[in-house]
């Protein structure tokens, strides 16, 4: 049984070609007497990481003007929150940034938290850490099997993605879910460490430095990949922060700002870490800052094992945190909660907060207002892809059209990030 | 027919229908296009790396043209800029062409109702095989490519010949 499509192709797609001229101004005018060439890359390309869809202008293979067109990937996520109690909408951040679901649940709950006043405790703090550590190590494995897939590197990706598999497997553990756990709830995590984890864990943190030495001397002996990557794409300290980067990409170019040394969330503070940097800022340095990431969490992980506090899990106030099935049955008030919280959902104020942490992207920050009902009046997210895709152009500039893809790969853009 | 001959050892011959030989070919070298839209697509890329290598079935090599690739794995959410480009790479492979819906959000939207998502991809293409999943697990991918083939193992000539 053949399904007759509704839509057809041809109206439609002659549409979205567009003509040359509803570019002035964006492209320079030797484009317009085709002098150089305009090409797209995308949003169907193997190497643009998703849907990004770059319009360039070339001279020969040199790159004249690079344009990124996004919003191939418009979810519409932050409208829906707004039609969702705070704690639903915790399953829709998951599918933003979807490389690490965890931080993204970590900074709205944050922001919801700072909102209603909500307390965390020490434990759930504490597991927090752990998971957006082991989620930003993840997320680092797909941005190293992809980043070096495309340029030319095939073995990586498999070593990538098998240690990533046993970090998905962790995740599942705690919620459920390889991916999209959202085990962040408002005022803690969904529910305690299972007796499985830790041991896996600790096994974790065993054997994984030693991949991560794999992956470096796999490509840092490799003059393909040295030729590849230095010097390309190179962002001066100041120009890094005009164009508003951030995390390792920022890094990269020498500048110290990492949020969790800036202004601490979740016990960050607690912890010994270095925030490596670069030199150059180019594309080399990007990954070289990343590679240290990988070390540098790993160590944190290690420091929040051994000094994982007891205690609840989620927090105790029953105004926020539904009552666990056991008081159910004993007491009326446990009862009213459990009603009140699953049909209504609980209210914040009519107030404003914006809150950022450091993902394995950069800076993710969430904009909150609440209209002191069960439904935020607006939520934003200031999302780190977004501000690397511009800046792609001044990266780019002057570049060979093979250096893109390695630029590309190297601000380790998420689209489901920048579009939303 | 190397393979072939050692297993039969003298028997010498085989003989087997034209759809049938077809068949086996097509359902043993099927080969996806290159595409991705979301957080699926990450699960797809977990799918043919090396915990559940999907080249085990035949399909290792993605291509990034669609001129050369006989499945497209509607991988993520579809969204209405992103539709008629998608429409586009499927008009531009070649028949026989198979389309897989890989998670909720290309089945039927999933949890996004609004006005940026289109419900279900099959508003736009011909779907052989829904994966349902929020993203569905690599296992059950291969569960939907497995069912595709039993579904490509019964075609009939009459079939092509509609196109």
């Amino acid at each position: 049984m053949a399904i007759t499509p509704v839509a057809q192709p041809t109206e439609s797609v002659a549409k979205w070609e567009g003509s040359v001229e509803e570019l002035r101004g964006l492209v320079s005018d030797r484009a317009m007497t085709g002098e150089t060439l305009l090409l797209n890359m995308g949003p169907h390309h193997p190497s643009t990481h998703g849907v990004l869809r770059l319009l360039l202008e070339l001279d020969g293979e040199q790159i004249v003007t690079c344009m990124p067109d996004i919003g191939y990937l418009h979810t519409g996520i932050e409208k829906n929150i707004e039609s969702k109690s705070y704690e639903k909408a915790v399953t829709l951040t998951d599918r933003m940034d979807y490389l690490s679901p965890m931080s993204n649940n970590m900074v709205y709950c944050l922001a919801v938290e700072r909102l209603t006043g909500l307390d965390v405790p020490e434990r759930a703090q504490a597991i927090r850490v752990i998971c957006l550590e082991l989620a930003r190590i993840a997320s680092h494995c797909v941005w190293l099997g992809t980043h070096a897939l495309d340029m030319g590197a095939m073995s990586i990706f498999l070593y990538a993605f098998r240690e990533r598999e046993f970090i998905l497997d962790m995740f599942e553990m705690l919620s459920g879910q390889r991916m999209m756990g959202s085990y962040f709830r408002p005022g803690g995590v969904w529910r305690d460490l299972v007796p499985e984890f830790m041991p896996a864990l600790e096994k974790f943190v065993d054997f994984m430095p030693a991949k991560v030495d794999d992956y470096e001397s796999l490509l840092v002996s490799n003059p393909i990949w040295i030729d590849r990557t230095q010097g390309i794409g190179v962002v001066e300290p100041e120009e890094a922060l005009n164009l508003g980067l951030s995390g390792p990409t920022l890094r990269a170019s020498g500048v110290n700002w990492d949020i969790r040394k800036a202004e601490p969330y979740s016990g960050y503070d607690r912890y010994e870490f270095d925030v490596p940097l670069g030199e150059h800022g180019d594309v080399y340095d990007r990954f070289f800052v990343r590679m240290q990431e990988f070390r540098q969490s790993i160590r944190i992980i290690k420091q929040a094992m051994k000094a994982l506090p007891g205690g609840p899990f989620r927090s105790q106030n029953r105004k926020f945190v539904p009552p666990p099935r056991a008081e159910l049955g004993q007491s009326m008030e446990a009862v009213i909660h459990h009603f009140k919280l699953w049909t209504e959902g609980f209210s914040a104020p009519d107030e404003e907060v914006y809150v950022s942490i450091e993902s394995p992207r950069g800076e993710i920050g969430c904009y909150l207002h609440g209209t002191g009902g069960n439904k935020p009046r607006r939520v934003h997210f200031k999302t780190p892809s977004f501000m690397h895709i511009s800046a792609l152009g001044a990266m780019s500039k002057n570049h060979m059209l093979a250096d893109l893809v390695g630029i590309v790969g190297s601000i380790d853009c998420v689209l489901g990030d920048s579009d939303r | 027919m190397g393979v072939v001959s050692s297993k039969l050892g003298n028997l010498g011959v085989v003989t087997t229908s034209l759809e049938d030989a077809i068949n086996w070919a097509r359902t043993g070298a099927m080969w996806p296009l290159l595409f991705g839209l979301a957080c699926c697509a990450i699960e797809m890329m977990s799918t043919q790396a090396s915990n559940y290598d999907l080249s085990r079935f035949g399909m290792e090599l993605n291509r990034a043209s669609p001129r050369q690739s006989d499945l497209i794995i509607v991988a993520g959410r579809v969204t209405r800029k992103m539709a008629p480009v998608l429409r586009q790479l499927y008009d531009q492979m070649a028949s026989p062409k198979y389309v897989i819906s890989m998670g909720d959000c290309a089945s039927c939207g999933g949890v996004y109702n609004n006005y940026a998502i289109v419900q279900g991809v099959d508003e736009i293409l011909p779907v052989d095989v829904y994966v349902a999943g929020c993203p569905p697990r690599p296992e059950q991918l291969i569960h939907g490519i497995l069912t595709l083939q039993e579904k490509v193992k019964t075609e009939r000539w009459a079939d092509w010949i509609k196109g």
